[in-house]
């Protein structure tokens, strides 16, 4: 293998090469948010844009969510590209009204006349303490929302891919990015989200979920963190004599069911990851898509490992107990041979 | 700076068509909604707004404008859009909830989109604004003309998401007017026991831009006022902040008792309508003959009917076609 091939980037590294790529080469696309110029953004996705492009296109906001957002809504509107950074996925409490009320509604209510081409790019996800406003998910919050794509990576290449193709979509694109898989030093990273990225633009459909290993036994379906947590369960199990396939969602919207009907006809058994709250929310609709599809293919109730329902909790120990993880997932197949 | 003899007749022509164009939404509106008022039923369903008394504010800003720029409006948007150009005929279809409509049905009258003339609205108070301000940056990136105006209420200053974007338009010295129509009304609080200043031109200074307080609904001043603002954002030289005093003839919505007036306030109200006013003024400066504003009346009323006649013939969607159009084609 030659040098290039082996080149290994962070999350956080290939979001920025993927928007860089695209602005050099439409003078539409522009970066606004808090902190995302000089400091490169808190999670690194904007690092080194300031120096290339500037401060005309790469726009450090006020702390006004709302306006910025809303702003994005109305330049895209009128033929930019914006890529919009939400800091904090818990933020979206003071700025919804302009996410799906505006960004997720005005192609519709145009009668599709008008497009919207912009990215809500946003962190989620816990497991450092940072508490319960600072840590949350909140997938199945804005999946449930029509009108919004929305895109999860779990790995660097997926995350460069999935950046590229959201700019270019000309409809809206939620791009939720975990926190501890973005490769920031001072962040716990999970290490196999940092994988080789070519060079070279690229896209990966919006919508299209991908078998990340192969099995026989079970699927496990998750997405972002949740599918390294699969993949670390799944090597367990193997030792175990059990063969686990593991899905990654890649995108929320449009939904890949079929996918996950494929892998469950194949094994018969499924356990879904979601580091979200259990309730109405994503782990219900992966089961659902597979029920009211056709429960003949279910050889055992399937199992959900999600985030208990309640607010993230700040302590470690509180925390770590109520996050999914390996020895969960392990634990969620044992319950289900012994039900 | 006066309105040209043109552009009073375009004022006035506007403000005729909105109000013609209202009483006869309202008078359908009611068809199938009595005895028992069902909100529901008819042939124009859902909540109404209408915007009588409030058409100067449209009329004074919009004469200043040209497809290419960009307004956003309200809940109560058919003054504005009627002075912006939205095409009536689809308009009014729909309102009807018909496929010829603006956006076949789907938006219905708090959500009127033309990309033609580049009209958006928002029902939620406020935020109209965001969308305008990043339009406004939009022209500003790419070097293309056009400034953008937001239409909000007077209620619409105490949302936190108008201050938001009052200062980015600032911070940012974009091409952006906000006008502020004060009806003096959110519903059934007043404004004096909803905002803790009097006038809202002050709250200019708190973005260190132009504040401008227009009294008495009068169309010559909000033209005027308008015509300094926008040419101030057409110049680069940023945004601006407009507040009109104007006047809700009617409920906030149509079936509103309106119980909550000081008594007497609707009489002085009629004696304060714009539009009689203006066409007194019109005849007495000599800048229209009664045959001139017959003409201009005649005109409006047949531009009313050809579009309510185009939305009662047009044919309801297909309720399959709900599920088109959410994402770009």
């Amino acid at each position: 293998m030659t040098n290039s091939n082996e080149r290994k980037l962070t999350i956080a590294r290939a979001m920025a090469e993927a928007t860089a790529q695209e602005m050099r080469v439409d003078p539409k696309v522009f970066v606004m948010g808090e902190d995302i110029a000089a400091l490169g953004g808190v999670y690194g996705n904007t690092r080194g844009l300031l120096e290339e492009f500037g401060n005309e296109r790469i726009r450090d906001t006020p702390i006004s969510e709302t306006a910025f957002i809303g702003a994005a809504v109305g330049a895209a509107q009128d033929g930019m590209r914006p890529v919009v950074e939400l800091m904090f996925v818990d933020f979206f409490g003071v700025c919804f009204d302009a996410i799906y009320n505006l960004m997720a509604k005005n192609i519709y209510f145009s009668g599709g006349k008008l497009k919207v081409p912009m990215v809500l790019m946003t962190s989620t996800g816990g497991g450092y303490s940072d508490g319960g406003q600072h840590s949350q998910c909140l997938y199945g919050t804005f999946a449930h929302l029509p009108g919004m794509k929305v895109v999860a990576p779990s790995n660097a290449y997926d995350a460069k891919g999935l950046m590229t193709a959201a700019i270019r979509d000309d409809s809206p694109v939620v791009y939720m990015y975990h926190k501890g898989l973005q490769g920031m030093g001072w962040l716990g990273t999970e290490a196999g989200a940092t994988v080789h990225v070519p060079e070279e633009p690229y896209t990966l459909e919006i919508g299209k979920a991908k078998v990340v290993r192969e099995g026989k036994d079970v699927s496990i379906v998750s997405v972002g963190m949740g599918v390294h947590n699969a993949l670390k369960a799944a090597k367990t199990l193997e030792a175990q004599g059990v063969s686990a396939e593991v899905v990654d969602l890649v995108s929320l919207v449009p939904f890949d069911r079929e996918t996950i009907r494929t892998s469950v006809g194949k094994t018969g058994r499924l356990i879904v990851v979601d580091e979200d709250y259990m309730s109405y929310g994503l782990s219900g609709e992966i089961i659902a898509s597979v029920t009211e599809h056709d429960i003949s293919s279910l050889k055992a109730a399937p199992k959900r490992v999600a985030f208990p329902d309640v607010p993230i909790p700040y302590a470690r120990v509180m925390e770590q107990f109520c996050l999914p993880n390996p020895d969960k997932i392990v634990a969620a197949w044992h319950d289900m041979k012994a039900a | 700076m006066k309105p040209t003899q043109q552009e009073q007749h375009w004022m006035y022509r506007n403000m005729v068509t909105s109000r013609r164009f209202e009483e006869t939404i309202a008078k359908i509106y009611f068809e199938g909604k009595s005895p028992a008022f069902n909100m529901a039923s008819g042939p124009i369903p859902g909540e109404m707004h209408l915007s009588d008394g409030q058409e100067p504010v449209a009329a004074g800003v919009c004469a200043h404008l040209t497809p290419e720029d960009v307004v956003t409006a309200t809940h109560r948007p058919h003054h504005q859009a009627i002075a912006k150009g939205v095409n009536l005929d689809k308009m009014a279809a729909e309102i009807f909830g018909k496929a010829s409509g603006l956006s076949g049905g789907r938006g219905g009258h708090m959500h009127l989109f033309d990309t033609d003339v580049n009209f958006a609205c928002s029902g939620i108070i406020a935020q109209g604004m965001g969308p305008a301000v990043g339009a406004a940056l939009s022209r500003k990136m790419q070097g293309r003309p056009g400034v953008a105006v937001a239409f909000v209420g007077e209620g619409a200053v105490n949302q936190g998401g108008w201050h938001e974007a009052m200062n980015l338009a600032a911070v940012w010295n974009l091409p952006f007017v906000c006008v502020i129509e004060d009806n003096a009304w959110g519903i059934s609080v007043a404004k004096s026991a909803a905002t803790a200043v009097p006038t809202n031109d002050v709250r200019a200074a708190a973005y260190g831009i132009p504040g401008t307080r227009v009294e008495g609904n009068d169309p010559y001043a909000i033209y005027e006022a308008a015509g300094e603002a926008i040419a101030r954002a057409r110049n680069g030289e940023g945004p601006s902040l407009i507040e009109v005093e104007t006047y809700r003839l009617a409920g906030h919505f149509m079936g509103d008792a309106e119980d909550y007036r000081p008594e007497g306030e609707k009489d002085g109200l009629t004696a304060k309508d714009p539009i009689p006013a203006m066409r007194a003024r019109l005849l007495k400066e000599g800048a229209a003959s009664e045959e001139d504003l017959a003409r201009i009346e005649a005109e409006a009323e047949a531009r009313v009917e050809a579009a309510i006649k185009f939305a009662r013939e047009s044919a309801d969607p297909a309720p399959e076609d709900a599920l088109t159009a959410v994402f770009a084609a």
